[in-house]
């Protein structure tokens, strides 16, 4: 690692108190993020992705029972700051977040124009009209029409109301957004455009992106690399293009073989069962039950092999 | 497929099908304005064939299943299916009609009774039109729980034990204990994880060989749409845009709003470069919607004709069906 990378995360832990046990939510994460670089996070429901975007900022809710690991932000550490020095130097000043179902988590009683000015008041401590300036500036970059600075949530369609959760997460200019599903519940119509203002912004801004999915053919639009979750852990991870072309783990080739591809007679595939509860993880490889290549190691868990600059977690790999 | 269907009898007409809802406001709740949902579509489907329909929300899709079923009351219009007008039938009528037309819905985790165990779900309806005796009910809801790969210890089971895409499952069987001719699926995979869409689209594919069933297959997925249709037809703010075979269709789409949504659809490989249609704005009000051609506000070619005069939806080649000035 000659170059300091804008983000290392090793052995991110986040795990949660339920009455039936601990939930192992997220179990020793691991990736790395340049600058100017988006990753993706792919995985299927309830594999611990957005619980994975809010361990990252730290937004945990009460019944966390465990919550460790290491994330070096442009080089430093930032688990191990206490709360208040965390929400004054990293949260919205470096790293910010487009919620889930962004549409719906803007305020109905407020102006849209005040809602993306309130970081810039919260955390730079500018005056509102200031404020308001840097917000027109953003509407501009996420393609909204200026105007709309006055209009409440319930005027705007779906569509719009990302553009303006987009541009709350970007007024304060981080280097890094998270996006968790971001596209979601749009047409693809509306995805398109949403992810053409996405690539701009990357260049326009110099922004990262970590953007969480699971749609896996509308993220190769902006995706660098690739990180593949699976039950609570990176199962893989690898550059776009080769990830794309051909993925190295079980899961992630039956994942990529369930996509159904426009204009080709190849059947989409589907993966039996389910993923594993993470309330009793099995022990050994996660996805063994589901895999078709499995074999008597599988039991036990695979650790992390590298193959040329990518890593995967599976014994497959092992030399 | 396109010569084997030709020769197949028509199970479904759907002609000049309106839905309007009436907005009410005020005290008096007095009908202020209409939503125009659906507005004059007409289309057949044949015996065995599947018709995929894909457009944006709010474009009319979902009105247009109900309406077919009478779950929405329409405005006007007409669906004949097997030769008896849906719209014309009373209450008993309807009844027994319903047992050969069935609707899988949208969402597994709203449509199944939280309370009943799934083999109950499933028996429902056959104990409402009264097929058989209770035992042969019972062999037959084992049998259609079979049939989609779940078995008799499932049918005890509640709904919340169930994962999604065996919920969807649940709804299918639902649908099919019947024995019906015709299912509506409205967004059947939409809200499952991608690893297991295929799962029920084999699914559905796997029963309509062998019962021989017709379907309507609603979705906003095109790809998902190619891989289960036989005609595909395109909607846009409450009209019908194109209709067309699939293979027609994808390899060469002739209205700009449906060329529009096949460039919109992401390919999962970063190499292929594309040019990409944007359009822009949003669709318009169903409540006012553009006069002339709905889509001229956000055309990329529409000329002044566009605004002016209504397109008629004409077959402009043989089975490929367009409403668009320049397509002529």
């Amino acid at each position: 690692m000659s170059k300091e990378k804008l983000l290392r995360i090793e052995n991110l832990t986040l795990h949660f108190n339920t009455q039936k046990g601990p939930v192992q939510a997220v179990d020793g994460v691991f990736f790395e993020l340049g600058h100017k670089e988006a990753v993706v996070v792919l995985g299927e429901s309830g594999c611990g992705k957005s619980s994975l975007a809010k361990a990252l900022l730290r937004l945990l809710p009460r019944n966390v029972s465990r919550y460790d690991g290491k994330v070096y932000l442009e080089g430093t550490e930032i688990m191990g700051m206490d709360d208040e020095t965390y929400r004054r130097n990293v949260r919205w000043i470096r790293m910010s977040l487009v919620p889930q179902a962004a549409m719906n988590s803007l305020n109905p009683v407020l102006k849209v124009g005040d809602q993306v000015a309130e970081p810039m008041v919260v955390h730079h401590g500018v005056k509102k009209e200031e404020a308001l300036v840097q917000a027109a500036k953003m509407f501009q970059h996420v393609g909204v029409p200026v105007d709309f600075l006055d209009r409440y949530a319930f005027e705007l369609s779906g569509g719009m109301r990302q553009r303006v959760a987009i541009a709350m997460a970007l007024v304060t200019a981080p280097g890094l957004v998270v996006l968790d599903e971001p596209t979601s519940a749009l047409d693809v119509l509306t995805q398109a455009n949403i992810f053409n203002v996405l690539k701009r912004l990357k260049h326009e801004l110099e922004v990262s992106f970590i953007l969480i999915t699971h749609d896996i053919a509308t993220s190769s639009e902006l995706a660098d690399s690739v990180a593949v979750m699976y039950a609570g852990q990176i199962v893989e991870t690898s550059d776009a293009r080769s990830f794309f072309k051909e993925p190295l783990h079980p899961y992630s080739r039956m994942l990529m073989a369930s996509v159904p591809r426009l204009r080709a007679n190849i059947e989409p595939e589907f993966i039996t069962g389910q993923p594993p509860s993470l309330l009793h993880p099995p022990t050994g490889c996660r996805f063994a039950d589901r895999c078709p290549k499995r074999f008597s190691k599988c039991s036990e868990e695979p650790p992390v092999f590298n193959v040329e600059s990518k890593q995967v977690k599976c014994w497959l790999y092992e030399s | 497929m396109t010569t084997t269907t030709n020769e197949k009898k028509t199970l479904v007409e759907v002609k000049h099908l309106v839905k309007y809802f009436p907005v009410r406001a005020g005290l008096l709740q007095r009908t202020v304005a209409h939503v125009q949902a659906v507005d004059d579509v007409s289309f057949n489907i044949k015996e065995g064939e599947t018709v995929g329909m894909v457009g944006e929300s709010g474009c009319g899709k979902t009105t247009i299943g109900r309406t077919m079923l009478r779950l929405v009351e329409p405005t006007s219009g007409e669906v004949i299916v097997d030769g008896k007008d849906v719209f014309k039938m009373r209450a008993p009528q309807l009844k027994e009609m319903r047992r050969n037309m069935q609707i899988i819905f949208q969402d597994p985790y709203a449509s199944l009774d939280p309370r009943m165990p799934i083999g109950e779900s499933v028996m429902e309806g056959l104990n409402i039109h009264k097929m058989g005796t209770k035992q042969e009910r019972y062999e037959l809801m084992l049998k259609t729980l079979k049939k989609v790969g779940l078995e008799e210890y499932h049918s005890r089971r509640y709904p919340h034990e169930f994962s999604g895409g065996q919920r969807q499952r649940i709804g299918i069987a639902r649908a099919l204990a019947l024995q019906p001719k015709f299912i509506v699926c409205d967004e059947p995979v939409s809200a499952l994880d991608v690893s297991i869409q295929s799962q029920v689209l084999n699914i559905l594919k796997d029963l309509q060989k062998e019962f021989g069933l017709t379907y309507l297959f609603i979705a906003h997925n095109l790809s998902v749409v190619e891989h289960i249709s036989d005609r595909v037809a395109v909607m846009y703010l409450g009209k019908m845009v194109e209709l067309a075979t699939r293979e027609d269709l994808y390899r060469e789409p002739l209205h700009p709003y449906t060329r529009a949504l096949m460039s919109a659809i992401p390919i999962p490989d970063p190499s292929i470069k594309r040019e990409r249609i944007i359009l822009k704005g949003d669709v318009p009000s169903p409540l006012n919607p553009p006069k002339g051609c709905r889509f001229h506000t956000r055309c990329p070619i529409a000329v002044s004709q566009c605004s002016q005069e209504e397109p008629q939806f004409k077959e402009v080649k043989p089975n490929h069906w367009v409403a668009c000035w320049l397509a002529e």
